[in-house]
């Protein structure tokens, strides 16, 4: 249980309770979070983490079919992304980076939502409230100071929801997120900071930015920290699970790395071939989240073909949802980029619109407009 | 259930990429694709990426062979799909031209995705292969300037025209200099592109010389036939109809001829030496030729004796034959002669080569240059002759024209341009007689060739032309 006494032998340690080879393994401190899971809630985490993977797959496509300008793969970090975003309650407030798809669809997010900044169809895809998960942020780490805003709101609501940060290894070395721990800590604030290390940030290895485990980092600033094996669902759900428990009953914010891989590019327009080795990919598709899952559920005789036949069949609905959401998507008007902007009325904002639409009018009644 | 046929346009596979190249298809025409079924492999700047199928259907075409660079936005592969059900997105996808035009929101082309509007329809440019084909591999990388590397292969493979020559023919619409187009706004730009007006060609009366609405609309009364005030700002209307300019996309043989100038231009420094040759000589023994049973069916021209005298010379100043390898820090010394000549063709300049030019006698480079001249003019020159070239001529004499100072072709270390043959009053025997006259002008890369070295080699070939029979005394 992490704390900050604990040594760092014991925080080194990677949380585990399936092995790659789909074994569950006792873990004393960890069983007891997760002993509600039975296997039906199994089956609905494989069934989770094989449709934000066909999602991601088929927003991959729509990429490469120039129906997206870009997308950023979530493929080998499912586990932690469904494990962590399934622990969640309603109330709590997630402030994620651009790729936690599998965290949105957790909140419930709207499938054509999700691709609407993708499609560079608007500027924001969804109403943050409306699934109390604010919307991707580009900036690397600047969410987490949000989330620490946040947190520090609900204390001064006397609420106990909390708020979940989601960042890479790469974020850890921006000012940003070392700012949001420093505040977290001092007004022990309910936040959690989830880390996913997928060991890249874009084409640099984390041990170039990281010479000790990143999770060692958090306990500097008076933050309990746990590692835990980002491709095991049940895991990530135990520590979250963990950190959420803390959180709400007035211990503080907690740091989680979760240790996974980015098995796909950056992003659309990223190449992982020129700057990593193949071998590498060979290691971690051997860790696979889904097939771990797998490999659980059919030991205990709980993947017959009907239940893959059905998850499967799932997938495919949603992705092919995805895609007519996609592809249908109207095209935003001009005048468009003036909403949202200010919540309340703003004068000088409407003199712009007015402008804007006399500038607009001016190309004359063609409603072709000017290139 | 008609089938339809869906276009795929190339989409912007990165961010802000205009191009990529198809690398291979894993599909062939009839294939029965399903959506999302990778069709092949593209490269982009920035990765190698599979494209899948955005349809469902069978693939009816393939609009580009493998190892094309096609723009972003280009058809690419044709499908037939089920008019309805199938994976197939049921509503209009990229190529919203083919559906129904009922849907209100209409598409611009510029479709997320598929990058800013390609405005010209240039044929695909080819990459280069890379070397293996039928090309020395010394030579193929000889592309010194990187720049120009690419169009020495498949897409021909450019050199200097000396001084351009006026144009002989009616040339087809040359660009006007490049000018910066005055300053407008973007309704007024759309007002002219509307009315088809040609903003370059107006004044602005606006503030800082602006081209405002009035200008426009002022152009247009100007060329229609029922004006009412024609004032003395309108522009005058010139003959052709009111165009001062006619504007031509850069592109094709004119765009690798102009990046190769610009590549060896500012990369070799040039020298340019000229020689005025009494050629008399040299004519009277064209016309025995001529006249010889052994030249009958030949075609035997001034210039194949320039490129005879001028392989002879080279044999002597063999420095003049080489090249300078940027990259491996070394020059390259040909022992061979790939000739190359200086053509006009169809699809603008050209330099093919005539390989091992140094092995052949006078017949048979007559013989070779007949064939390299009408091959161009045909249009068929095979990248195999417009690489590997380690020397040129051009011939601005048949264009009338005296002397030039000659851009090296890229690559090459020397150039010469021979001038017409001219009767012009000239010393003879001490006295002043009417000669024949030729000026010969060459540039040589200063890098690799000295002024000592490239003034031997052009006196030699003077001397040669001025008497024939002093080549007995060089070979």
């Amino acid at each position: 249980m992490p704390s900050n006494d604990q040594t760092d032998a014991t925080r080194d340690e990677l949380i585990q309770l399936i092995t790659p080879n789909g074994e569950r393994r006792s873990n004393a401190a960890y069983d007891p979070w997760v002993a509600d899971v039975d296997g039906a809630a199994l089956q609905a985490l494989y069934e989770d983490m094989v449709v934000i993977r066909r999602i991601d797959a088929e927003a991959t496509a729509l990429q490469r079919q120039g129906e997206l300008a870009l997308w950023p793969p979530l493929l080998g970090q499912e586990a932690a992304q469904i494990g962590s975003g399934r622990a969640l309650r309603e109330d709590d407030f997630v402030f994620s980076s651009y790729r936690e798809n599998g965290v949105a669809y957790c909140r419930g997010v709207d499938l054509t939502d999700l691709l609407r900044v993708w499609r560079g169809n608007a500027s924001s895809g969804w109403d943050p409230y409306a699934i109390n998960m604010a919307t991707p942020q580009v900036i690397i780490g600047a969410q987490t100071l949000h989330a620490t805003g946040y947190a520090m709101g609900i204390l001064t609501d006397g609420a106990d929801s909390v708020a979940v940060t989601y960042f890479g290894d790469g974020a850890t070395s921006q000012g940003d997120v070392n700012e949001a721990m420093v505040f977290a800590a001092s007004y022990q604030a309910p936040v959690i900071f989830f880390c996913q290390n997928n060991q890249w940030a874009i084409s640099e290895p984390v041990r170039l930015q990281a010479h000790v485990p990143i999770a060692r980092r958090a306990p500097g600033f008076g933050i309990p920290s746990v590692r835990v094996d980002g491709n095991d669902v049940l895991a990530c759900l135990a520590v979250t699970r963990e950190a959420l428990d803390r959180a709400r009953t007035g211990g503080g914010p907690t740091f989680i790395e979760a240790v996974t891989y980015r098995m796909g590019p950056h992003t659309t327009a990223d190449d992982p071939t020129r700057y990593r080795d193949a071998n590498e990919l060979e290691d971690w598709a051997a860790k696979d989240p889904i097939a771990r899952l797998a490999g659980l559920l059919d030991s205990e005789g709980l993947l017959p073909a009907e239940v893959s036949d059905a998850v499967k069949a799932t997938a495919d609905e949603v992705a092919a949802r995805l895609r007519e959401g996609c592809i249908s998507m109207p095209e935003p008007a001009a005048l468009d980029v003036f909403k949202h902007v200010y919540s309340e009325p703003n004068s000088w904002l409407e003199r712009q619109q007015d402008h804007y639409e006399q500038y607009l009018t001016s190309f004359g009644s063609s409603e072709e407009g000017g290139r | 259930m008609a089938p339809v046929i869906k276009e795929f346009r190339l989409p912007d596979l990165g961010e802000g990429l205009t191009e990529s190249e198809i690398v291979a298809w894993h599909v062939a025409v009839g294939d029965t694709v399903e959506l999302n079924q990778v069709i092949a492999d593209v490269e982009t700047a920035k990765a190698v990426v599979e494209l899948p199928s955005p349809y469902a259907g069978v693939v009816a075409k393939l609009h580009e062979q493998p190892g094309t660079v096609v723009e972003v936005g280009a058809p690419i592969v044709s499908f037939d799909v089920p008019g309805a059900g199938g994976d197939a997105p049921a509503t209009d996808g990229p190529d919203q031209s083919r559906s129904e035009p009922a849907e209100p929101p209409r598409r611009e082309p510029n479709l997320v995705g598929y990058g800013a509007a390609v405005e010209k329809s240039g044929r695909p440019a080819r990459r280069a292969r890379r070397a293996g084909a039928a090309v020395p591999a010394t030579t193929i990388d000889a592309a010194a300037p990187a720049a120009s590397a690419p169009a020495i292969s498949t897409e021909p493979a450019v050199t200097p025209p000396p001084a351009q020559p006026p144009a002989p023919a009616p040339a087809p619409a040359v660009a006007d200099a490049p000018r910066e187009r005055p300053r407008s706004t973007p309704p007024v730009r759309k007002l002219a592109r509307d009315l088809g007006i040609d903003l370059t060609g107006l004044t602005g009366s606006g503030p800082n010389g602006l081209i405002v609405r009035e200008d426009v609309l002022a152009a247009q009364q100007g060329n229609a036939p029922a004006s009412r005030q024609i004032t003395a700002e309108a522009p005058p209307s010139s003959g052709t109809g009111g165009e001062r300019v006619t504007r031509t996309p850069i592109r094709g043989v004119r765009k690798h001829t102009a990046a190769a100038m610009v590549a060896s231009a500012f990369t070799a420094p040039h020298v340019t030496e000229f020689l005025t040759v009494d050629v008399t000589a040299s004519m009277e023994l064209l016309g025995r030729l001529k006249a010889s049973r052994a030249f009958a069916d030949v075609r035997i021209t001034p210039l194949a004796l320039v490129a005879k005298a001028l392989c002879i010379a080279l044999d002597r100043n063999p420095t003049l034959n080489s090249r300078w390898d940027e990259a491996a820090q070394e020059i390259v010394q040909h022992h061979y002669v790939n000739l190359g000549i200086a053509a006009a063709t169809p699809r603008g300049l050209m330099v093919p080569n005539i390989k091992d030019a140094h092995e052949l006698g006078l017949r048979e480079l007559a013989e070779a240059l007949t064939d390299l001249t009408e091959t161009a003019r045909a249009g068929k020159t095979g990248p195999a002759d417009l690489s590997g070239g380690t020397i040129s001529i051009t011939n601005v004499g048949v264009f009338g024209i005296d002397a030039g100072t000659p851009i090296l072709n890229p690559g090459e270390a020397a150039i010469l341009a021979m001038g017409s043959v001219r009767k012009m009053p000239w010393e003879y025997k001490d006295e002043i007689a009417l000669r024949q006259v030729m000026t010969l002008s060459l540039s040589f890369d200063h890098r690799l060739v000295d002024g000592e070295q490239g003034s031997r080699f052009l006196a030699d070939i003077g001397t040669i032309l001025r008497d024939p029979g002093m080549v007995l005394t060089m070979v």
